[in-house]
C-alpha cells in the first residue's frame, strides 16, 4: 500500500516534524497479546503480512523499551491492574491501539468478567474493530496512527 | 374340627426388593454393585451414577482400583428453583485401559455446600475443584489449596450461581433484543 | 479492579494509591511458607501431590521467588508463574491463572444453542473448529438428530486442517521460545495457506462459528478441491524444511532432549491428555477410542513417543500433522454428496430461497433465529480430540432454548497441572522450553 515516506520540504521543517517522522518510522510495540487477537497480531508480524516494512517487527518484551502498546484481546478484571502497570512503565511518548472488539468495548462478552473497553483503564488512541481484526485491519490502524502522529494531531511530550 | 374354616396355605412371603438397575459393562458393574446407595441410570446413551456425598471418597478410591485412572472433569451445576437439592457436583471418570466412561453426580445442598475432595485419589482434580469453589462456592475438604483460581482473590460472590447476575452493562439498543 | 471508581487515575511519579498496589498483590496465591521438614509424597503412580517438590534440607534463605508473567513474551498468553529459584534451578513453581477469564460459561446461559458456537469458539482460539464441533456434538446428543454424511465429512475436513494449523503455531512458538526464530516465520507462513482456505469457506480466518448443531453453516465453496489439494501439495516439502531446521539440530536436541520428562502414570493421575500423554508412550487418542463425526472410516495412525520429554512432544506434533494431512487427503477423495445440514427444520434453518415460497419455512427461520430451537431436557458430555488433548463439553438442558449449564472441559486447564512435574529441579531456561512444549492456550485455561 502506498505510503508517503518523505514529508514535503524535509530540510526546512521544524524539529517537531522531524521528531514525529522519526517516531513513526520505528515504533516498537510492547508485547501485550492476550487472546485471539494476539494470534492475528503475531500473524501480522510474520512473513505474509510483514510489519517489518514499517520498522515494527521488534516486539519489545520490556515496556521500558516500547512506545506502542497494542492491547490485543480481552482484558479481564484480574488483568486490568497489570495492564495499567505496564502502561505506566512505558516512557513518553507512548500510544495505545485497542485491537479487536473485546479491547475496544468488551466485545460479545458483556458480563462480570471483562473490563468493558480498555479505555476504562488506559487512554486509547486508535480502536481497531473486528473479531479478530485481520492483519490488514490492524495495519490500517497502525498506519492511521502513523498519519495522525505525522500530522501532529497526537502531540505527546 | 370340621367347623374350622379351611386354612389355605399362603405362599411364604418373602421381601421382594425392586430390581436395581445395573450396568451391563463388567467394569462398571463391578464398581457400582458394591455401592448400595449409588443410583445408576442411562441418559442420552451415557452412564451416570448418582451418589450421596458421604460416599464420594470411597467411590473414588474404588473407581481408581477398578481401572478408572483419570478424573477427566469435575464441575458443578446450580439447579436453583429446579431441583430440591440446589447444587450437583459432576465428576467424569475415564478408564483408558477398558475404554469406559462414567459420570458421577453428587447432590450438594445449599445449606452445607461442602464435599470431600477427590484430589488425594486423583491429583488431576486439583484445578477443577478450585474452579468449582471459585464459581459455585462449594468447598472441598482435604483439598491442598482451596483458593480462588479464575477470579481475583478479593472477588465477592460466586459467578456461576444462578443468583449472581451476568453483570452485563446496559448498552444502547440492547432492550430491543428482549426475547 | 473491583473497588476503584472509574474517574480515579494514577499519574506516574506520584504516590501509588492502595487500589493499584492491592490489585497486583499475590494475596491468597502467594507461595506458602515452607513447612518444617518439607515432604516428597509418594502416591500411586504419581510423584507429587501439590507444588512442594523437594526434601527441605537446603537453607531456605538462599531461595528467591520470582514472578514470570502475566505479561511476558514466552508464557503463551497471560499465564503467571511464581517460581522459587535456588540459583538457576527451579525448586517450586505455582501457575496462577485467571488473567483471561471471560465468563464464557455464564455467557453461554444467555445465548441460544445456535449462538452457542460463537461463544465456545473463542475458548481455544487456536483450534476454534474443535470447540464448535464439541459443542455441536453435545447438543446433537441431546437432540438425537442424525447428521448427514457430507456434513460429517466437512466437519472432519475442517477440524483436521485446524489441527495442522494449531500444531504449526505450537511448533512456531516452541521454536521461538527456544531460540529458533525462523521457525516462527515458517509456521505462520504455512498457516496462512490454511487460514486462506478457512476464510474462503467460512468467511473468517479465526473464530468461525461454522460448525453448528445440525451440521455446518454452509456448503463448501466451488473449487474447494483445488484449494485443499494445493494445501496437500505445499505442506509436505515445507515440513521437510522444518525437519532440516530442527530434527537433528544439536542445539535443538540439547535444549529439548530429556527436558521436561513426565511419565504415563503421572499423566493419567494428573488428567493430562493429548500430545503430552502420547509422547510418554500411551496410545490414547479419542479419535480411535471414541470416534466422532464419522472419523472411523478414515485410515490413520496414532502417534506415540517413548521418553515423554520435550523432544518427543515435538516429534509427536510433527507426525500428527502428517497423519492429519493423510485424513484430509482421504476426505478430499471420498467426500460424499448430499446435504450439509440435517433436514429437521426445527433445528436447522431452511434455505433462504424457501422463505419466499413457504410460510412454514418463514416461521421456522424466524423462530430459530430469535427464540432458538428447543433442546429436550437432559444432560450430555461429549469429548473429542483437540490438538491439546481431550476437549469435552457438558451441557445440561432444561427443555428450553438456552442451556441451563454449559461447561467445557478444557485440555490446557488440566495440562497445566503438569507444570510442577515438568519443571521440577530443572534449569530456568528449561522451564521456558518445557512450558512451550506443553502448548497451553490460555483462552482454554481461563475460559
Amino acid at each position: 500500500m502506498a505510503h508517503n515516506t518523505t514529508p514535503p520540504g524535509f530540510l526546512l521543517t521544524n524539529l517537531n516534524q522531524i521528531a514525529n517522522w522519526a517516531r513513526t518510522r520505528s515504533m516498537f510495540p510492547a508485547t501485550f497479546g492476550l487472546a485471539c487477537c494476539a494470534i492475528e497480531m503475531m500473524a501480522s508480524g510474520t512473513a505474509h503480512y510483514d510489519l517489518a516494512r514499517f520498522g515494527m517487527e521488534v516486539f519489545r518484551a520490556s515496556p521500558r523499551q516500547a512506545d506502542l502498546m497494542i492491547v490485543a484481546g480481552r482484558v479481564s478484571q484480574k488483568m486490568a491492574p497489570v495492564l495499567r502497570q505496564v502502561y505506566d512503565q512505558m516512557p513518553d511518548p507512548k500510544w495505545v491501539i485497542s485491537m479487536g472488539a473485546c479491547a475496544s468495548t468488551g466485545g460479545m462478552f458483556n458480563n462480570y468478567a471483562l473490563v468493558q473497553g480498555v479505555d476504562q483503564v488506559v487512554p486509547v488512541d486508535i480502536y481497531v474493530p473486528g473479531c479478530p481484526p485481520g492483519p490488514q485491519s490492524l495495519m490500517h490502524g497502525i498506519l492511521t496512527l502513523h498519519d495522525k502522529i505525522m500530522d501532529g494531531e497526537l502531540a505527546r511530550g | 374340627m370340621a367347623d374350622e374354616p379351611e386354612v389355605v396355605e399362603e405362599p411364604e412371603e418373602s421381601v421382594v426388593e425392586p430390581d436395581r438397575l445395573l450396568p451391563a459393562d463388567p467394569t462398571l458393574l463391578a464398581l457400582i454393585e458394591s455401592f448400595e446407595d449409588a443410583e445408576y441410570l442411562v441418559s442420552a446413551g451415557q452412564d451416570i451414577v448418582i451418589l450421596p456425598k458421604e460416599s464420594v471418597r470411597t467411590f473414588a478410591e474404588a473407581a481408581k482400583s477398578a481401572g478408572f485412572e483419570m478424573a477427566a472433569d469435575v464441575t458443578a451445576t446450580d439447579y436453583l428453583g429446579k431441583k430440591r437439592v440446589r447444587f450437583e457436583v459432576v465428576i467424569s471418570l475415564l478408564s483408558v485401559q477398558h475404554n469406559v466412561r462414567l459420570r458421577v453426580r453428587v447432590p450438594v445442598d445449599a445449606e452445607d455446600p461442602t464435599l470431600d475432595s477427590i484430589t488425594p485419589v486423583y491429583p488431576g482434580a486439583n484445578f477443577f475443584e478450585r474452579e468449582v469453589y471459585d464459581m459455585f462456592g462449594i468447598t472441598f475438604d482435604g483439598h491442598p489449596d482451596m483458593t480462588r483460581i479464575l477470579m481475583p482473590d478479593d472477588w465477592q460472590g460466586h459467578p456461576l450461581r444462578k443468583d449472581f447476575s451476568t453483570g452485563s452493562v446496559p448498552v444502547q439498543f440492547k432492550e430491543a433484543n428482549q426475547i | 479492579m473491583t473497588n476503584r471508581r472509574s474517574e480515579e487515575v494514577w499519574i506516574s511519579g506520584t504516590e501509588e494509591p492502595d487500589w493499584l498496589v492491592a490489585g497486583t498483590d499475590e494475596g491468597e496465591q502467594k507461595l506458602k511458607e515452607h513447612e518444617e521438614g518439607g515432604r516428597l509424597t509418594e502416591q500411586t503412580g504419581t510423584r507429587i501431590v501439590d507444588d512442594v517438590l523437594y526434601e527441605g534440607d537446603e537453607d531456605p534463605q538462599e531461595r528467591m521467588i520470582i514472578n514470570m508473567g502475566p505479561q511476558h513474551p514466552s508464557t503463551h498468553g497471560v499465564l503467571r508463574l511464581q517460581i522459587e529459584l535456588e540459583g538457576e534451578i527451579v525448586r517450586r513453581v505455582k501457575p496462577i491463572i485467571g488473567y483471561l477469564h471471560t465468563g464464557m460459561e455464564k455467557t453461554a446461559e444467555t445465548l441460544t444453542f445456535m449462538q452457542g458456537p460463537t461463544n465456545v469458539t473463542r475458548m481455544d482460539y487456536l483450534a476454534p473448529m474443535h470447540n464448535e464441533l464439541c459443542f455441536s456434538l453435545a447438543v446433537e446428543q441431546l437432540l438425537g438428530v442424525e447428521i448427514p454424511p457430507r456434513a460429517q465429512a466437512i466437519r472432519i475436513l475442517l477440524t483436521e486442517l485446524n489441527r495442522v494449523s494449531s500444531h504449526l503455531v505450537a511448533l512456531a512458538t516452541n521454536g521461538m521460545d527456544v531460540g529458533a526464530l525462523s521457525m516462527m516465520l515458517y509456521g505462520f507462513r504455512e498457516r496462512e495457506l490454511i487460514l486462506a482456505f478457512f476464510e474462503k469457506t467460512t468467511g473468517l480466518r479465526m473464530n468461525h462459528n461454522f460448525i453448528r448443531p445440525g451440521g455446518v453453516a454452509a456448503d463448501l465453496p466451488p473449487g474447494w478441491e483445488v484449494d485443499v489439494q494445493n494445501i496437500l501439495d505445499e505442506l509436505p516439502p515445507k515440513m521437510a524444511e522444518y525437519d532440516d531446521l530442527l530434527k537433528a539440530n544439536p542445539i535443538w536436541l540439547g535444549r529439548t532432549r530429556d527436558v521436561g520428562i513426565i511419565t504415563a502414570a503421572e499423566c493419567l493421575a494428573y488428567s493430562i491428555t493429548g500430545p503430552t500423554l502420547r509422547a510418554t508412550g500411551l496410545a490414547h487418542d479419542l479419535r480411535k477410542s471414541a470416534p466422532y463425526s464419522g472419523i472411523e472410516q478414515y485410515d490413520f495412525d496414532v502417534v506415540t513417543g517413548t521418553r515423554g520429554d520435550s523432544y518427543d512432544r515435538y516429534r509427536v506434533k510433527v507426525h500428527e500433522m502428517e497423519q492429519s494431512l493423510k485424513i484430509v487427503k482421504q476426505v478430499l477423495e471420498s467426500m460424499p454428496t448430499g446435504d450439509y445440514k440435517t433436514d429437521d427444520r426445527k433445528v436447522t434453518p431452511p434455505p433462504r430461497a424457501r422463505i419466499d415460497e413457504s410460510m412454514e419455512a418463514l416461521i421456522h427461520h424466524f423462530k430459530i433465529y430469535t427464540e432458538g430451537f428447543k433442546v429436550p431436557e437432559g444432560e450430555a458430555y461429549v469429548a473429542i480430540e483437540s490438538p491439546r488433548g481431550e476437549l469435552g463439553c457438558y451441557i445440561v438442558s432444561d427443555g428450553g432454548s438456552k442451556p441451563l449449564r454449559m461447561h467445557t472441559r478444557a485440555p490446557s486447564f488440566a495440562n497445566l497441572q503438569a507444570l510442577p512435574i515438568l519443571l521440577s529441579d530443572s534449569l530456568m531456561a528449561d522451564a521456558v522450553a518445557s512450558l512451550a512444549s506443553l502448548d497451553p492456550v490460555l483462552g482454554d485455561v481461563d475460559r
